[in-house]
Parts: C-alpha cells; sequence; structure tokens
C-alpha cells in the first residue's frame, strides 16, 4: 500500500523522538550482539578488593558489591532484554494471531468459545501474576522465562487480532474470495492478514517495552535469569542494599531500563501516527 | 431445466444471540422465495434497499447458507454438494460486487486480483497466466499497463472493470451482478452496463441483475422480478412488467422512475 506506507522520513520529521527511539534501540541490540567485544570487561569476574567503586577510571560505570565491572554487566544485561523482549513478543505474537484469526474468521460458537472463555479467563489474571506462578511451579532459567512471559501475554494480541479479523471478515473482498472458492486457509493467509498488520506492529512496539519491564522485574523479584548472569532487573536486586552508600548501583540499570522502555513506546507512538488516519478509527485508537 | 433454481428459499436473521445460544427476535430477510433463471437469459431482480435482493443474489450462490430451502444449479443441488464439489461449482457462478472500493483488495496488483480465481482452480504457468488476465483485461476495455497497480490508484469505474474481469477469469456460466451501477456516477454506469451487454453476448453468460433502479433493469433483462420485504410479489417479461404491472408494489416503483418528457 504505496499511499499509507511508512515514510521514515515523515517520521524523521513529525517525530524527533521516534528517531531518538530508533537510534537507542540500535545502540541496544549493537551492545546484544557484540557484547563480547564491546564490553571492556567479564561481566562475570569478581574482584573483591575494587567492590562498590564509584565510577571511574577503568571502571566507567564503577563496580558491583562483588566487585563486577557495571558497564560490562549492563552491556550483557542489554543481550538478556532484547533477546527476552525479543522472544516473548515474537511467540506472543504467533500465539496470538493463530488463536484470534481462528476464533475471529471461524465465528459462532468456536468463537464465542474461545473468546468468553479461554480470552477471557486469561485476562482475567495480572500477566505477571502469570508469570511468577507459571516460573514458580517450573523453575528458574532462560526458556521458562520466556514461556511465563509468553503466557501472560498473548492474550492483548489475540483479542487485537480476533476484533481485526471479525471487521476485515465482513468486507466484500473477503466475500469475493471466498466467492471464488478459496480455501479458509488462503483467505486468512493471503487476504485477511496483511490487512490487518499494521495495528499489530503497533501492538508489538509497544508490547516489546511491556516485555523488557516485565523482565527486568521477575529478575528483580529474583524470577528471572540465575547468576552469574547481568540481567538489569537482577542488578536493580543486587544493588537495593546499597541504595544509599553506592546509589550507581541502582541508577545505571534503572536508567538503562528507562531508555529501553521510553524507546520502544517512542517508535510505537511514531509508528501509529504513520498509520492512515482512517486506519487509526477502524482499529479505535 | 433451468440453470439454477430457487426452492423455497429462506433467510432468517436471529435478533440477538449470546453465550447460550439465541434470542428471541428474528428478521427474515428472505421468505420462501422459488425462482428459476433460464440460460442465456437476465433476469432482473429490483426491489429498495432492505427487501432482501442482495440476500437472494449471495443464496442463490451460495455464499450464504439458507436457513431453509434448496439452490440448484447446472443440476446440482448446492446443499448437499461436498466440499470439492462445490469448489468445482464454484467456477460457474460468479458474483459482481455493488461496491467498487471494497471488493478489491488493497493488497494485491491488478494482474493479482484477476488471476486469483485461475491460481485456485488451475496451474498456470507465469507467462500463461499473464496472458489470460491481458485477454480479460481487453476484453473488459483496459490496459495492459495497469497490471502491477494498486486499486486506490483507479476510478469507480474501471475498479468495476478489474471487477468484471476477475468476475469472467473462469469463463463461469452464471453471474450474480449485485447493484454493478449503483455507486458509479450514470455516465460511468451505463458504460459498465453496455459492457456487461456486451459480453453477454460474447462469453455466453447468465446474469442474475440486482439493482433498485427500474430503469437500468429494464435495460438489460429479458425477465424482471420485483421483489419487497423478502417476497417475490411479481414476475414476468420486461414488457409484461413494464406496460402491464398486476402488483400494486410494481406499480409504484415503475411511477417513482423519473421519465423525460419530449
Amino acid at each position: 500500500m504505496s499511499r499509507r506506507a511508512l515514510s521514515l522520513t515523515r517520521i524523521a520529521r513529525h517525530n524527533w523522538l521516534a528517531v531518538a527511539g530508533l537510534a537507542l534501540v540500535g545502540g541496544f541490540v549493537v551492545c546484544a550482539l557484540f557484547a563480547p567485544w564491546l564490553a571492556p570487561q567479564d561481566p562475570a569476574h569478581i574482584d573483591l578488593p575494587a567492590r562498590l567503586q564509584s565510577p571511574s577510571w577503568p571502571h566507567w560505570c564503577g563496580t558491583d558489591e562483588l566487585g563486577r565491572d557495571i558497564l560490562s554487566r549492563l552491556i550483557y544485561g542489554a543481550r538478556i532484554s532484547m533477546l527476552v523482549g525479543g522472544s516473548v513478543v515474537a511467540v506472543s505474537l504467533l500465539l496470538g494471531m493463530v488463536v484470534g484469526s481462528f476464533a475471529g474468521y471461524s465465528g459462532g460458537r468456536v468463537d464465542r468459545v474461545v473468546n468468553i472463555i479461554v480470552m477471557n479467563a486469561f485476562l482475567s489474571f495480572p500477566g505477571i501474576l502469570i508469570a511468577i506462578a507459571f516460573v514458580a511451579f517450573r523453575g528458574p532459567g532462560i526458556g521458562n522465562l520466556i514461556a511465563a512471559l509468553v503466557l501472560g501475554g498473548w492474550v492483548g494480541y489475540a483479542r487485537l487480532v480476533r476484533g481485526q479479523v471479525l471487521a476485515t471478515r465482513e468486507k466484500e473482498f473477503v466475500e469475493a474470495a471466498r466467492g471464488m472458492g478459496a480455501s479458509g486457509w488462503r483467505v486468512v493467509l493471503r487476504h485477511i492478514t496483511p490487512n490487518i498488520i499494521q495495528p499489530v506492529i503497533v501492538q508489538a512496539a509497544i508490547g516489546m517495552a511491556g516485555a523488557i519491564l516485565a523482565e527486568a522485574t521477575m529478575s528483580f523479584l529474583g524470577l528471572g535469569v540465575p547468576p552469574p548472569t547481568a540481567s538489569w532487573g537482577s542488578m536493580l536486586n543486587d544493588g537495593r542494599s546499597h541504595l544509599l552508600d553506592a546509589p550507581h548501583l541502582v541508577l545505571f540499570p534503572a536508567v538503562a531500563v528507562m531508555l529501553a522502555v521510553l524507546s520502544f513506546n517512542f517508535i510505537g507512538d511514531a509508528l501509529r501516527d504513520a498509520l492512515d488516519p482512517r486506519a487509526r478509527m477502524e482499529v479505535g485508537l | 431445466m433451468a440453470l439454477v433454481e430457487l426452492r423455497n428459499l429462506t433467510k432468517v436473521y436471529p435478533l440477538t444471540e449470546s453465550l447460550f445460544g439465541r434470542g428471541r427476535g428474528e428478521t427474515r430477510a428472505v421468505n420462501n422465495v422459488s425462482l428459476d433463471i433460464f440460460a442465456g437469459e437476465t433476469l432482473g431482480l429490483v426491489g429498495e434497499s432492505g427487501s432482501g435482493k442482495s440476500t437472494l443474489g449471495r443464496l442463490a450462490i451460495r455464499l450464504l447458507e439458507p436457513t431453509s430451502g434448496t439452490v440448484w444449479f447446472d443440476g446440482h443441488d448446492l446443499g448437499s454438494a461436498s466440499a470439492g464439489e462445490l469448489r468445482r461449482l464454484r467456477r460457474h457462478m460468479q458474483i459482481i460486487f455493488q461496491d467498487p472500493f471494497g471488493s478489491l483488495d488493497p493488497r494485491f496488483r491488478v494482474e493479482d486480483i484477476i488471476a486469483e480465481p485461475l491460481d485456485i482452480h488451475e496451474h498456470l504457468s507465469r507467462a500463461a497466466r499473464r496472458r489470460k488476465v491481458v485477454e480479460l483485461l481487453h476484453a473488459v476495455g483496459l490496459d495492459d499497463s495497469i497490471l502491477p497497480r494498486y486499486p486506490h490508484e483507479f476510478s469507480g469505474g474501471q475498479r468495476q472493470r478489474i471487477g468484471i474481469a476477475r468476475a469472467l477469469a473462469l469463463r463461469p456460466k452464471f453471474i450474480v451482478a449485485d447493484e454493478p451501477v449503483s455507486a458509479l456516477d450514470v455516465v460511468v454506469g451505463a458504460q459498465i452496463v453496455n459492457l456487461l451487454a456486451k459480453l453477454q453476448r460474447e462469453f455466453g453468460l447468465t446474469y442474475l441483475f440486482i439493482s433498485h433502479s427500474m430503469p437500468v433493469v429494464r435495460y438489460l433483462s429479458t425477465r424482471i422480478a420485483v421483489m419487497y420485504r423478502g417476497e417475490i410479489v411479481e414476475i414476468g417479461t420486461t414488457e409484461q412488467i413494464t406496460e402491464s404491472p398486476a402488483h400494486p408494489y410494481t406499480r409504484s416503483l415503475l411511477e417513482a422512475t423519473p421519465e423525460i418528457v419530449a
């Protein structure tokens, strides 16, 4: 759709926040990908004589209570945040699209059962509670963490997709496809999905912010990635006891989480604004 | 034997639905309609908005499931046809929609829109596919240059021509034209109506031509059925209906037609 296409120059002109967000996310992704080369030191290297140092040379962000370099841990933490955040959004999105499309396209009793019973059941619990319960049941580990957050987060995508599919299903070009003898698969994959993808992408961008925050929360609670893996959330947890005498332990990971969440929010907002206003009304935004 | 036979077709829509079943109240869009459409003719279906004519059109090609009644197409009972058989039968019955802006997928190029019926039912090489699409474009009076473009780049009349080309792709026997010119202005609409007449001769088509406009229906149809509130109130040849209408509703429809007094 060339007329409604996302124009980067248009976004840049009207929304410098989004450009800043993109630049920051780019930075985080680079950190995540090239952590072993970018980090000045081994993030797990314990150096007790050098513990709790303020930012200085050679530790630009200081050291934590075990003498580990905070900057290196921040860079490796970006890896966890991007990996977990990205995986959670990707899997939630996929699961949400499959369930939402199935419910929305089938309609009738199938839709009523899936929507009212299954989806509303998940929606009635706070996502983080589901995630906590799951990890408590299955134990720590990055796989379990991702599964836990997906379990708590997939319904948001399913609900959006279901609504979009219900609306698009009534459109005449979908009727036309069915009238030609197109199978349900063909109709959903080739006609409905491409026409509903834009609001779903916006939701995914904003969902990244939520996923990063959720991972940090879980790690803060001790239910995320186990030590010595560096995660911004676990760094916040470790720094709690030194809040007053060594605030840099908490400050840097907090700023990192904040910047990551903000950048994805800015990107999501810009994507939403770049959509045709008519499409915005259809989505109900 | 007629090409299309509708027998006691009824379509009822419930007014409320909940998790536990249907509520009370219903609306009868189509009420016990029986109709024959013979090969080669154009049956005009005329009535006001809400009379159920579009619903009847969709029931005739099984785009909608009737609440009761049967539809026979070319000797086959569409209700008891298997999924595969129905899919094969769909090649021969196509539909042209009222809304030229909604009936084409905005994300598909013109070539893919017209070729979609071919993609579903036949397996053609790229070259053969393109040749067929170009042939269809020429039949509806369009140029090959439009192949890589998107629907939003065209006017209503052009989009309707694209929709017609798509409907012709599989060389159907029967086409339901659901108010094909109602969304177009008069001059463009007249061109489309003339195109439909020409294609009927060239391709040997049978039409169910649905419209709320009596003058247009009169021009194209051999027989006319008048629909009111889900029922056929009168049916006859075009001459019979226009010159000696029997039912009061038919008379009021004809009276509402503006005449140009010389």
